[in-house]
């Protein structure tokens, strides 16, 4: 009965995505602005008490940094990190503390199988690619960068 | 007489019976509407072991065990063992069954290991190669997340077409006397694919696959929707049960008002967040075990359609760009 064409197989797609519901896009977008707001509040007010205790601001950035990814991990430990996530979604995914809980959770899933082929080698299956091509990234940019100083254009 | 059925079926001579049938299942399972049905709730999701995995094959031990116990025998009358599950190399199956002692035959359908396993296992009592045999299939959702998606502490959104992998582990002792339902007949599925390849929408996935098994055993049986009390799908979840019964209403079968779904019984999609529904092996099989077999039992149904369905990715698969076709194999259930 079913042996389908490309055609048929098209059409058929073409009903699934009529017939799948998904989350609506503005309230999701509404969350995700209140989820990574209230952290990224969170981070000034750390940077701000940072301030007042003498440090300077790249210093003060930095121990916010700090805090912020310790405090993720934490939350993923005791798993609440993942409920902040699946009401703040990119909210909570996108900032620093979303990087850290990506490192974090495999590191305690693959415990397990060991420190070498456990947390060694999974510890970076999601943040792995971000790391890569972050790095890529910049030193592309740094390439460009180059090339025009060397023209004259910056 | 001719045992065969068309083209995909057999009419068995000698029905095996099924003879007793035991549900094992985690915490959430035994919070949902089925929750007071199943033999053993178990509140650890680790089954007292230290991963998932072996959680697993523990929930394996405890079903394999206590169906042998039900149907009042000892393990050693045990012929054959057909049982699968949802891990690489089906590590829960090994481990959980290597104590047992008894001849196993492995199976991997995806989540429609259930009808797998209920069809070889009658397939061998039927043709008298062994007086019991016992057929189960478990998943959990811990070791197939940690499988199949993410690490269970990773924050992302599931999208509203996901489905929850149940924790549990259904076994059955077939045989050939005793118990209150028979297994008349079978319809073996094929592969179907319409080149869907969202893994976090396995209803549609598996739909076709389902519609086409259940269409040839209309065929096949010279049947139609009227003569069952309920056809029951394993897992299509609430967006696949939609589109199945769309599909196979375009061949003029309308079972809208028989069919059900193993992974819309075992959850409340509204209380407890799982979205389309229940997936996984265990989801048809610890149904089975602790609501349809009852059901047939209590003489509410008389014959039913069970058809567990799989979605045939691994993850390599999913990351080369394959699509997931699906597979669906059915047992016409009958109330002796």
């Amino acid at each position: 009965m079913y042996n389908p064409g490309e055609e048929q197989k098209k059409e058929y797609q073409d009903y699934v995505k009529q017939v799948t519901p998904t989350h609506s896009l503005w309230k999701n977008m509404a969350k995700a602005f209140l989820t990574g707001g209230i952290i990224c509040v969170i981070g000034q007010g750390i940077m701000n008490y940072a301030q007042t205790l003498g440090l300077d601001r790249e210093a003060a950035g930095a121990w916010t940094s700090i805090v912020l990814v310790l405090l993720s991990v934490l939350l993923t430990g005791f798993n609440i990190y993942p409920g902040i996530a699946k009401f703040g979604g990119a909210g909570a995914l996108v900032p620093i503390t979303g990087f850290a809980n990506s490192v974090a959770a495999p590191a305690i899933e693959f415990q397990k199988e060991g420190q070498v082929f456990g947390i060694g080698c999974k510890i970076f299956t999601i943040a792995g690619p971000v790391i890569l091509y972050g790095v890529f990234t910049s030193w592309v940019l740094g390439v460009i960068y180059w090339v025009m100083k060397g023209m004259g254009v910056v | 007489m001719n045992q065969i059925r068309g083209k995909q079926s057999i009419e068995f001579e000698n029905p095996p019976r099924i003879i007793s049938g035991a549900s094992v299942v985690g915490k959430k399972e035994g919070e949902g509407p089925l929750g007071h049905l199943f033999d053993l709730v178990n509140e650890d999701p680790m089954f007292g072991e230290d991963s998932w995995e072996k959680a697993e094959s523990t929930m394996q031990k405890e079903a394999a065990k206590l169906a042998v116990r039900k149907a009042k025998l000892e393990e050693w009358q045990i012929r054959y063992a057909f049982s699968g599950d949802l891990l690489g190399q089906l590590i829960a199956t090994s481990f959980g069954l290597k104590e047992m002692q008894l001849p196993v035959f492995g199976l991997y359908g995806a989540c429609s290991t259930m009808g797998e396993a209920l069809q070889l296992g009658s397939m061998t009592v039927n043709a008298g190669y062994a007086d019991y045999v016992l057929c189960m299939a478990s998943s959990h959702f811990g070791s197939a997340e940690k499988q199949f998606r993410y690490p269970l502490e990773y924050a992302s959104q599931r999208p509203l077409s996901a489905t929850w992998t149940v924790t549990g582990c259904g076994a059955f002792v077939l045989g050939r006397k005793g118990g209150h339902v028979k297994i008349s007949g079978i319809t073996t599925g094929k592969i179907i694919d319409y080149g869907v390849k969202d893994s976090l929408n396995m209803g549609a996935c598996m739909a076709p696959s389902a519609a086409d098994t259940i269409y040839q055993n209309f065929m096949d049986f010279d049947r139609g929707p009227q003569d069952y009390d309920k056809i029951i799908t394993g897992d299509l979840g609430s967006i696949g049960k939609e589109i199945l019964i769309r599909l196979l209403k375009d061949q003029g079968y309308d079972i809208s008002g028989q069919h059900t779904d193993c992974g819309l019984e075992i959850y409340d999609a509204k209380t407890q967040d799982t979205h389309s529904g229940g997936s996984g092996c265990g989801c048809s099989a610890v149904t089975l075990g602790a609501y349809i077999l009852d059901q047939l039992a209590e003489g509410n149904w008389n014959r039913v359609l069970f058809v567990p369905t799989g979605a045939l990715l691994s993850t390599v698969s999913f990351n080369e760009g394959q699509s997931i076709p699906g597979i669906a194999h059915a047992a016409v259930l009958e109330r002796i």
